[in-house]
């Protein structure tokens, strides 16, 4: 009884679950004629031209060159500042510890719209004074993005690093390293699974970003995210090329984070299981 | 030689500034922009704008004019979305992390399948959803036999809550197994001695010992979607059907459409208020009934 109820609602959720996956992969090898028409199944031939295609329908390269500078940037400098930030609040007992992590964690529900109008400005007013562009720019991007992943990162980090024996560094300071030589030399080596997941979450935040994308980028710097939402809500779309150009763009995110969820999953909930 | 008292905040100060660029200042000046009269010929040089006071949120909250019978509308619809997908999200979540608590062959490959939704970028899962949901070419009409607009309408608000759910139950299920995996299972084992059946277990079990979980599940997912840009906007692109525009995408247009970025400032300023309103009051109200044994 409980077995088949199980089979049952497992099927159902693993049918809803798979449902988009499936659509997604079997469209992006589907030819023209197939997507233009009702539905079907099965493609009526099996053709990876949809592949080749996709990239001169939109400029696909330019968008995805965007996306990558722009998320890898902005994983590479959140990741370090989480890591010194993650260090000190593992290691040391300061005043204003706890205000700076209730303050960052706090960020994380407030809506983005709030700080999308300012943020416009600020950055416009930015530009018009120092000639520094950031509203159309990848820097612009990059500096907001990391900071949306900042909050999670110092929180994962921090308690990564409490799990890093205090001995290590201790040992590494007896032997004359600096703190700062220790948390290199001995800390980050030890930590490295939490760090390269912290730089997955890092990437995908970024990588899939759409609200600010759609206001601080113009057509050259548009990102994958915004630029494929803008094409597939047009009157007339190749679906079959959205399809396999959304499947190339997310393959490597699904990948990376299945690969490491582990880790993630564990700082995901740290907040959660804990409080 | 840095001394050990200054080198935390030294550690620090990168992620504090970052912050502060791109939270706690434009905040700020958020709160002070919804003051100001500030249309598009006050872009360049925002100083210039002339002080309304409250004007904007007499404006905002004046429901028996248009601007303000649109956002109480809008505000309406995001409130029974947010209730509807946090409901289905944590059902849904529950049902698959119970459902996996114990080992069986294949459950692996089940848990790793429920975590893609998750997983996929959100755009290119709902760029996804918006083909299966077209009227002449999609999976769901050819599923139902039907012919019905999807994106459009009065459809357009069920087909928002589904797509939404499909994402972000796939949290709900990765937060439930892991306060799962942290329920003692002598626990079980007492309950099943006593013989206490499976729904019995359920209750007298796990809901208990997952409470502190659920707390802030349900809270996270509320502010999470009630906040949801990034899936009406991709769903149905600038103009989003009046059945299904909520309030991020309302809020982005009234700001970006006309340019009147104080007028978005307050209203932007009065949805932190109902969040803030809303999450304190329910972190009291849960923190009273929260004296359940071994918690």
């Amino acid at each position: 009884m409980y077995r088949a109820f199980r089979a049952l609602a497992l099927a159902a959720l693993a049918l809803f679950t798979l449902a988009p996956v499936y659509v997604m992969a079997m469209s992006s090898v589907k030819p023209l004629r197939d997507v233009q028409g009702p539905f079907t199944w099965w493609p009526s031939e099996i053709t990876f031209a949809p592949y080749v295609e996709m990239w001169r329908t939109v400029p696909l390269a330019a968008y995805f060159a965007n996306s990558a500078v722009v998320a890898l940037c902005a994983m590479t400098c959140s990741t370090a500042i989480a890591l010194f930030a993650g260090y000190a609040v593992s290691r040391y007992r300061f005043r204003g510890r706890r205000a700076f992590l209730a303050t960052v964690l706090s960020t994380q529900m407030f809506p983005g719209i709030l700080f999308l109008l300012p943020l416009f400005l600020i950055f416009a007013n930015v530009d018009r004074l120092t000639g520094l562009e950031l509203i159309n720019s990848r820097a612009g991007l990059t500096v907001t993005y990391l900071t949306f992943s900042l909050p999670f990162a110092v929180w994962l980090l921090a308690g990564y690093l409490d799990s890093v024996p205090r001995e290590l560094d201790e040992a590494a300071e007896v032997d004359g390293a600096t703190p700062l030589g220790a948390l290199f030399r001995v800390v980050v080596p030890a930590a490295r699974p939490g760090i390269v997941a912290v730089a997955v979450y890092a990437f995908m935040t970024a990588w899939g970003e759409v609200l600010f994308a759609s206001v601080l980028t113009d057509q050259d710097t548009r990102t994958l995210a915004v630029g494929l939402q803008a094409y597939a809500t047009q009157a007339n779309v190749y679906w079959n090329q959205v399809m396999a150009a959304s499947l190339v763009v997310s393959v490597p995110v699904v990948l990376g984070f299945l690969a490491l969820q582990r880790y993630l999953v564990a700082g995901l909930t740290a907040g959660a299981v804990k409080s | 030689m840095i001394s050990k008292k200054r080198l935390p905040y030294l550690l620090l100060a990168p992620a504090v500034a970052a912050e502060l660029v791109i939270h706690v200042v434009p905040m700020l000046a958020g709160l002070g922009m919804s003051l100001l009269k500030l249309t598009q010929f006050f872009l360049r040089d925002w100083t210039r704008a002339p002080f309304a006071g409250l004007g904007n949120f007499a404006v905002a909250v004046d429901v028996s004019a248009p601007v303000g019978a649109d956002l109480l509308r809008s505000f309406c619809v995001t409130l029974l979305y947010a209730v509807l997908v946090v409901t289905g999200s944590w059902a849904l979540g529950m049902l698959g992390a119970v459902l996996l608590r114990r080992p069986f062959p294949g459950r692996g490959a089940l848990r790793a399948l429920f975590l893609v939704p998750f997983a996929l970028p959100v755009f290119t899962g709902v760029i996804t959803w918006s083909f299966m949901l077209q009227r002449d070419t999609g999976l769901v009409n050819a599923v139902l036999d039907a012919d019905a607009f999807w994106l459009i309408g009065g459809n357009s608000f069920a087909s928002l809550v589904v797509v939404t759910i499909w994402r972000s139950w796939s949290f709900a299920f990765l937060t439930l197994t892991a306060g799962l995996a942290a329920v003692p299972p002598e626990l079980h084992e007492a309950a099943d001695v006593d013989g206490a059946g499976r729904w019995r277990r359920f209750r007298s079990v796990t809901l208990p010992q997952l409470a502190p979980v659920n707390r802030v599940l349900v809270l996270v997912l509320f502010l999470w979607t009630f906040n949801e840009f990034t899936t009406p906007y991709t769903l149905f692109g600038k103009v989003a059907p009046e059945e299904a525009s909520v309030l991020s995408i309302h809020v982005y247009n009234a700001s970006f459409s006309t340019w009147n970025l104080g007028l978005g400032s307050a209203m932007s300023v009065l949805l932190l208020l109902f969040l803030l309103l809303v999450s304190l009051g329910y972190l009291w109200l849960t923190s009273r009934r929260r004296r359940v044994p071994g918690v």
